[in-house]
């Protein structure tokens, strides 16, 4: 054999040694320390631990909502990825054991990216992917003692927010979606509630599975919520709304009880409601769309009606009109052109301002008004402002909406806005009107806006009066005021919210409902006032509704309203309070007809359920 | 044909010459560092089976380097179409219903269930046995082979490398092809003749790849060769993941079953093709270095022995053998590091596999029957 021949394969031999040693000197000497990280990264994944949310309990520490745990489970889409067939056969016998088609879970752990259709997952690869909640247990065993048969599945229980008394109060509770709150107090309390979540860094091998814990963050769980609910005065007011809503054939309606003194929330009913479990398994588009979730007690807007005419006794008293004097309650008044009437065109003859009240007379309010704006006076409004209407009441609940006080700055505003739609109008009439007549009017009116207008004059005065032309209440709002009414005067912010406790009991923090101002009304005028109302269930408008009712046992004073509503039924108001227990109760039913007749026996209903509680006690 | 020469009886000669004691060392010593590679990657399976299974096979491949170490090459050289009939009967039975497919390729042949070996890593043997037969029994007088000689060597090697293609099988086709060509270049066979195989194969790699014979996944590897960040989550997560266990070794390793991407099995093929990787991850450089350099130091005796040969035909011999096993570790380490495209070759006396082991040890048990083989002139 040549030497020179295997001289060649000598020299061969040597460069593919020198080949291979430089290469790991480089891989393993000169980048060691970025493997070293890169090694990591591979081997140890992090776990967020979801916290446990904290609690929301009602005033006495019943819950309103709580948790509960449910299986879930997951796939971990990095795992899948390195089976050889890029996990079909996983996700093929998992989806036989779920009772899913393989397709239904191959698109919920398709990593979304370029070119990838909906669905498909938004989130990290690294996270583990839900594929399906609320397992059975038998199936979730099943799964988890199957390992080898579904690498990178798990099932692991996480926790659900359940509902103790389904649809009740649901506004107020709000719900949560993902891990954050939504909506009512799971929104506002969000970050009381959430607690912080843990994190577990676990050494796994290449199926993803779990060789070893490094290092584990326990979460901490949420405080728990506890708020001046009584869910007892709650399930009164809703069982007492829901039965006066279907008497009246209302559309919508809510109900809410404070505590005069205090500003506190102890009832807030609504409807329409629904079941806020729905959030627990996810709602689809659709489904949401059909969901109600405006809370009628503070997102809900109507004419106040006579309710109103609380705010405008005091207005009357601070332009120098004394409330003892008497006053003719004629069939009809007369402010400019047109004449304004009585409810029935009742004539009711002479009476003081607490006939007025009891009597609920709206010509005494016409001339009032009539003559204050005659005078320029502002003082309906500033009065009304000063009830806190017009803007929100500031409760710790979110959305809440403003309600609207109507002057002839918004007058004038709102003509600006619409006058373009009003000569439109005033050119080609309601043709799709059937009403001849009414069509006909709207066009004068129309004619009239287009021309000019937007000025404030003495009839927008006397609607605003009694409630009516563009005046919006919230009942929250109107709850509010009328409490101050009850507790001589202060105006709170209401609070759901009462108390912040950490899961070990102690007291993290007391919410107090802040004062926001004080009625624009002496303590002569708030004791007259509250003198008249004490006299509406016994004697007024609402004798028929409270008749037979215990007075004795609970003083309640109150107001009835019924606002026109323009195109529907009149709505249905009754605005009530008691010394003891101090309550303040709110009842509107939209399209509920007469205050006397649909909101006011409800709100009967509900002092009467506080009565009994507190006799049972 | 063959020519069969020789007596059918095997001699167990006193007359040949002591062992090389080096050779026998370092064959020893890799064979025990693969044991030990091939326990920790497999010990988190909690499953020692695949270790006892390795622990017989070196146990039986040194029983057999052994044996074959103390058998004169001319008696050898009488078995030497029956064994190579033999390899080419076990290659086209692997396609038949016999065979099994493991990871594409058909290359296994169950004897009884659990029993089962790779036809193609005997066939090495064979192949290194017969090929040297019409490249190293020179006619009187004949230097070198000529025309006839190269071209029948070149039909011996076509047949068995043919059925290798069809399992397929290409990290063992380019062993074979390695074997060929240093065979061929220490034969003495004229330059010309090694520049138009040369050329030959060049030609015949361009045809393959014009006529689409590459096959995607094979040009997929090349590419994640080219750019190692291609696609880590698939065919590229071989390789990425290679590299990180090696590299995470750094100069002196985690320590002997301390390596926590070996524990965690992100490498796939850890126990067999990618052995390399745990020495890399556990024994760091100190220790990948040091198994390289082993097996090297062999194929340096190995290119000895083959000068020193008694026989062309012993030279031959060790020259296909030496770059069998050189060109396999090469491939092999060369695709744990990222040099060369992943196609599935053992690391000589390191990997996990019964076969793979058994016939590295008896290509040594050969390179010693050359070294002690007295010249046949003599």
């Amino acid at each position: 054999m040549s030497r020179a021949r295997l001289l060649v394969l000598r020299l061969v031999g040597v460069a593919m040694l020198v080949t291979l040693l430089g290469r790991l000197w480089f891989l393993q000497v000169v980048n060691g320390d970025a493997y070293v990280r890169a090694a990591a990264d591979v081997r140890i994944r992090s776990v967020a631990l979801p916290p446990t949310r904290g609690q929301i309990l009602d005033v006495a520490g019943r819950p309103l909502v709580t948790n509960n745990t449910r299986p879930v489970v997951t796939v971990d889409a990095v795992a899948l990825a390195h089976q050889p067939d890029g996990g079909r056969a996983v996700l093929t016998r998992l989806g036989e054991a779920l009772g899913q088609p393989y397709r239904q879970i191959a698109e919920k752990v398709r990593l979304c990216g370029e070119g990838v259709p909906q669905p498909c997952w938004q989130g990290s690869p690294y996270e583990p992917i839900p594929v399906a909640r609320d397992v059975s247990v038998p199936v979730a065993l099943q799964i988890s003692e199957r390992q080898q048969d579904f690498p990178g599945v798990r099932t692991e229980l996480r926790p659900v927010r359940v509902y103790p008394h389904g649809a009740q109060a649901a506004h107020t509770l709000g719900y949560v979606q993902g891990a954050q709150g939504r909506d009512g107090l799971e929104a506002a309390y969000d970050r009381e509630l959430a607690g912080r979540p843990g994190r577990r860094d676990v050494a796994v091998d290449n199926t993803g599975r779990v060789t070893r814990t490094l290092r584990q963050d326990p979460p901490v769980p949420g405080n728990t919520l506890v708020t001046s609910i009584d869910s007892r005065v709650q399930s009164i007011a809703e069982q007492a709304l829901g039965r006066a809503l279907a008497a009246s054939g209302g559309s919508s309606g809510a109900a809410v009880v404070l505590e005069s003194g205090t500003g506190r929330v102890v009832a807030l009913a609504g409807r329409p409601a629904y079941d806020p479990a729905v959030w627990t398994d996810g709602v689809t588009a659709r489904e949401y769309e059909a969901l109600p979730l405006l809370s009628q007690a503070l997102q809900g807007e109507w004419a106040p009606g006579s309710t109103w005419k609380v705010a405008s006794v005091a207005a009357a008293a601070s332009a120098g009109y004394g409330l003892g004097a008497t006053y003719d309650c004629p069939p009809g008044y007369t402010v400019g052109n047109r004449v304004f009437r009585n409810f029935a065109s009742a004539d009711l003859g002479l009476m003081t301002m607490h006939g007025a009240l009891v009597q609920s007379c709206d010509t005494i309010f016409y001339r009032l008004a009539d003559q204050l704006w005659q005078r320029g006076s502002d003082a309906l409004q500033r009065t009304a402002r000063g009830f806190g209407f017009g803007r929100a009441t500031g409760v710790d609940l979110p959305g809440e909406a403003a309600g609207a006080v109507p002057d002839a700055a918004s007058k004038k505003a709102y003509w600006r806005a619409t006058r373009a739609e009003s000569c439109d109008r005033a050119r080609k009439g309601y043709p799709e009107l059937a009403d001849r007549a009414r069509a006909a009017y709207l066009t004068t009116i129309a004619r009239e806006n287009c021309r000019g207008g937007g000025v404030w004059r003495g009839g927008d005065a006397a609607n605003l009066s009694i409630g009516q032309g563009g005046v919006l209440v919230t009942p929250l709002q109107l709850a509010r005021a009328y409490a101050a009414v009850a507790n001589g005067g202060t105006l709170h912010s209401p609070r759901v919210g009462m108390k912040v406790v950490r899961p070990d009991g102690t007291t993290v923090r007391t919410i107090t409902p802040p004062v926001t101002g004080r009625l624009p009304a002496s303590d002569g005028t708030l004791a007259f006032i509250r003198q008249a109302l004490a006299q509406v269930p016994r004697t007024g408008t609402a004798e028929g509704a409270f008749d037979g009712f215990p007075f004795g046992k609970i003083a309640v004073a109150g107001k009835t309203g019924t606002a026109e509503s323009f195109g529907r039924r009149d709505t249905s108001w009754f605005a009530s309070f008691a010394p003891d227990p101090a309550y303040t109760v709110v009842v509107v039913l939209s399209e509920g007809g007469m205050g006397a007749e649909g909101a006011a026996p409800a709100a009967r209903e509900i002092w009467e359920g506080i009565l009994g509680l507190r006799e049972r006690r | 044909m063959i020519a069969v020469a020789g007596k059918r009886h095997l001699v167990w000669a006193p007359s040949l010459g002591p062992p090389d004691r080096l050779l026998t060392l370092l064959a020893l010593g890799l064979s025990a560092v693969g044991l030990l590679l091939v326990w920790s990657a497999t010990r988190m399976s909690g499953d020692h089976a695949l270790l006892v299974r390795q622990a017989v096979a070196v146990g039986g491949g040194l029983v057999l380097m052994w044996l074959v170490s103390r058998v004169d090459l001319r008696v050898l050289r009488a078995y030497v179409p029956l064994a190579y009939a033999l390899a080419l009967v076990s290659l086209a039975l692997v396609l038949s219903p016999l065979g099994v497919r493991v990871n594409g390729a058909h290359s296994w042949i169950v004897v009884a269930p659990g029993v089962q070996f790779q036809p193609s890593e005997f066939a090495k043997v064979a192949l290194a046995l017969a090929f040297a037969v019409p490249l190293g029994e020179l006619r009187d007088g004949q230097r070198r082979p000529g025309f006839g000689g190269v071209l029948l060597a070149l039909a011996l090697a076509a047949v068995p490398i043919g059925l290798i293609a069809l399992q397929p099988d290409l990290g063992t086709m380019l062993v074979f092809a390695a074997m060929v060509a240093g065979a061929l270049l220490v034969s003495g066979a004229p330059k010309r003749w090694l520049l138009v195989l040369v050329a030959g194969a060049a030609a015949a790699g361009a045809a393959a790849w014009q006529l689409g014979l590459v096959r995607p996944y094979q040009l997929e590897r090349l590419l994640v060769l080219v750019r190692p960040g291609a696609d880590p989550g698939g065919i590229g997560y071989n390789a990425a993941q290679a590299r990180i266990a090696i590299g995470s070794g750094g100069l002196s390793g985690k320590g002997l079953f301390n390596g926590e991407q070996t524990a965690g099995h992100f490498v796939p093929e850890q126990h067999t093709d990618f052995i390399f990787t745990v020495a890399g991850e556990e024994l760091g450089f100190a220790g990948a270095a040091l198994i390289v350099l082993a097996v090297f130091a062999l194929l340096w005796r190995g290119l000895s022995i083959a000068r020193q040969a008694g026989s062309p035909y012993g030279t031959v011999l060790a020259g296909g053998l030496v770059s069998w096993i050189g060109f396999q570790t090469f491939m092999n380490v060369g695709m744990a590091v990222g040099l060369m495209p992943i196609v599935g070759v053992p690391l000589p006396f390191v990997s996990y596999g019964g076969s793979a082991t058994v016939a590295g040890l008896v290509a040594v048990g050969l390179l010693q029957a050359v070294h002690r083989s007295k010249p046949m002139q003599a």
